[in-house]
């Protein structure tokens, strides 16, 4: 054991990302690469492979959440889906989310980095304020804007504007022209400190030289933003839009705890459809179609994703 | 030089970027951002603000109008009442529970995971990596209605157990540890292994200790994404003692009636320990989420 017979270091070819330990050591069968990753392989498997398998099995049956009863209907559950008019407009209720929060959290996402990166003083009030709601629970964050600023009257929202002058009363929360729009609010106040910190990175690593020699030519503050800095962040924003569309098209909590869907079901997203007819209806067979017909939506997205950053990265190595 | 600087900077009047080594001056443009800057951290602030100041009401004042950040008194009764009830205590204690053992199963099974697929050769590991990476793309809540039916066959349902393990295979997590493990130099490895080192020892006292930034990444975002998830413990928990701090929360809220204060003071308490965690980690969360993207999903 104390005396290695290899002096030498195993020769490493530059196309295997593998070290081969000495031969003494190398037999038993600890050391086989698979006991590395076989539990997390087990862990896996059971809960998002099997589930993942076992769903597109229950969306072709006609189970009830119990799991009694169930039969093959084929793809009756998706044909239902695709003519159901609940699927259609908590889809489109969705998009239209995604649609209404995307832009706004990634312009003030990039508008609040550049004030950040820009004043360079008291860098952890503005990381602190923008960035920490981010990290709150979404139960946290749903009930105090349902509970203390979204009510009419005497919530903060309406008595701000009514100190302002403005008359009060909106019913931020119950009224179908106010309510998305109020979740959106919600939404990116709680979230915007994500993009903000990925745009904050972005902006730092922008080198310091291209701006000197832009001072040097005589560009003003205004063309050096819009002929370095911009460019510059244009893969960021790629990645940013692209994870902000993800995340958008995931929402559930907010919208659930705030408005659960209403008012009249105007901005009920998919996935809540998914959990009334799964889990309040008891068609689970049916709910997993709608939920894969969401997640071909899903994968589409972050396929498209997948060839930003593939590409980003080749541009990467190029440089 | 500096000479030199300075007059260019004269020239090209106020100027608003940045640089790392230049001298920092209050020109208006920059004054003018600050005040914006400053604005809107007051409208980041508020919200939060206005739910201490109403916790801090006596009941029967929350909802007043016009209104006032401070009542006739400022009072902790409601965090007394709120903490009195049990519950709270008793969903801090779930959600502690819950958010330790994922973190801690977390990185410890996709730590392995990742050195098997970075450092080792057996067969069949292009395809089970591929096959890991395939999972990033599925999130959660579609699996809602089929992990459901496989818990209450496992007979996980309502118990930490049913919580936890759909949370520990995050496949996003080991790619982000196979690309850290890709970039670290093999020749304290190889040294040890010289040495006569096992793979294990070599993994556990050169390769852990080695990675221990990026693994506090991955265990401060597991932690923190576990915490705060709300539909997977609202889905497979019923039992009211059996809930996370954010679910129980949602679950009772009917239950306080009119009782803002106390509401807000629930917030409260389930908020705070997010902020210390923030407030102790704010360079590792703030790298980790520049780094990794993937992340903050």
């Amino acid at each position: 054991m104390s005396a290695p017979t290899v002096t030498a270091p195993p020769p490493r070819s530059s196309e295997s990302t593998a070290i081969t330990p000495p031969r003494t050591v190398r037999r038993h069968w600890t050391e086989h690469g698979l006991v590395f990753v076989a539990p997390f392989l087990v862990v896996y498997a059971l809960f998002l492979l099997w589930p993942l398998l076992y769903g597109v099995k229950m969306s072709l049956g006609d189970d009830n959440i119990a799991g009694t009863d169930s039969h093959f209907i084929g793809f009756d559950n998706y044909a239902e889906a695709l003519q159901d008019p609940d699927v259609w407009s908590s889809l489109w209720n969705t998009v239209w989310f995604t649609i209404l929060s995307t832009v706004p959290l990634v312009l003030v996402g990039l508008g609040l980095a550049l004030l950040a990166h820009h004043l360079r003083v008291v860098q952890w009030l503005w990381r602190l304020s923008w960035f920490a709601p981010f990290l709150l629970p979404s139960g946290v964050v749903g009930l105090l804007f349902m509970w203390v600023i979204f009510p009419s009257d005497f919530g903060f929202a309406d008595q701000a504007l009514a100190s302002l002058g403005l008359h009060p009363g909106i019913g931020w929360l119950t009224d179908e022209r106010y309510a998305m729009l109020s979740i959106v609010a919600t939404t990116v106040w709680w979230t915007v400190g994500f993009n903000f910190l990925l745009y904050l990175a972005a902006l730092q690593a922008i080198p310091q030289h291209l701006y000197e020699a832009a001072e040097l030519d005589g560009a003003g503050a205004w063309a050096r933003l819009r002929n370095i800095t911009l460019p510059m962040l244009r893969r960021t924003t790629g990645v940013v839009v692209v994870l902000q569309i993800l995340a958008s098209l995931k929402i559930f909590d907010q919208v659930y705890i705030m408005t659960a869907g209403g008012p009249d079901d105007s901005t009920r997203p998919i996935l809540q459809y998914v959990y009334q007819a799964g889990f309040t209806g008891y068609r689970i067979g049916y709910a997993s179609a709608v939920s894969y017909l969401f997640f071909a939506l899903i994968v589409i997205v972050s396929l498209i994703h997948l060839r930003l950053t593939r590409r980003a990265s080749e541009e990467g190595a190029r440089i | 030089m500096s000479a030199e600087t300075a007059v260019t900077r004269t020239k090209t009047g106020a100027s608003a970027d940045a640089g790392a080594g230049r001298r920092f001056r209050w020109s208006p443009g920059r004054i003018a951002m600050l005040l914006i800057a400053l604005a809107l951290v007051v409208l980041w602030v508020l919200p939060l603000a206005w739910a201490v100041a109403t916790s801090l009401k006596p009941e029967g004042e929350t909802t007043t109008t016009p209104l006032k950040w401070i009542g006739s008194t400022i009072t902790f009764g409601a965090y007394r009442e709120v903490w009195k009830s049990g519950d709270i205590a008793q969903w801090m204690f779930n959600s502690a529970y819950i958010s330790v053992m994922t973190t801690l199963l977390t990185v410890v099974l996709c730590a392995m995971a990742a050195y098997g697929f970075s450092r080792t050769e057996f067969r069949g590991r292009k395809v089970l990596y591929g096959l890991v990476l395939a999972g990033i793309m599925v999130p959660p809540q579609v699996l809602m209605a089929p992990l459901f039916a496989e818990m209450v066959s496992m007979g996980l349902v309502d118990t930490y157990w049913g919580v936890i393990l759909p949370q520990v295979a995050v496949p996003a997590m080991v790619f982000i540890l196979v690309k850290f493990f890709d970039g670290v130099p093999r020749e304290l490895e190889e040294a040890a292994f010289v040495d006569g080192a096992g793979r294990w020892r070599v993994f556990w006292t050169i390769v852990m200790p080695l990675s221990r930034p990026v693994l506090a990444a991955v265990a401060i975002f597991t932690f923190i994404s576990t915490w705060n998830n709300f539909l997977w413990p609202f889905l497979v928990t019923t039992d009211p003692n059996g809930m996370t701090l954010p679910v129980g929360l949602v679950n009772v809220q009917s239950s306080y009636g009119l009782r803002y204060a106390q509401m807000m003071a629930s917030v409260v308490i389930a908020g705070l320990p997010l902020l210390v965690v923030f407030t102790l980690f704010q360079r590792q969360i703030v790298r980790g989420v520049a780094h990794t993207g993937l992340a903050g999903q």
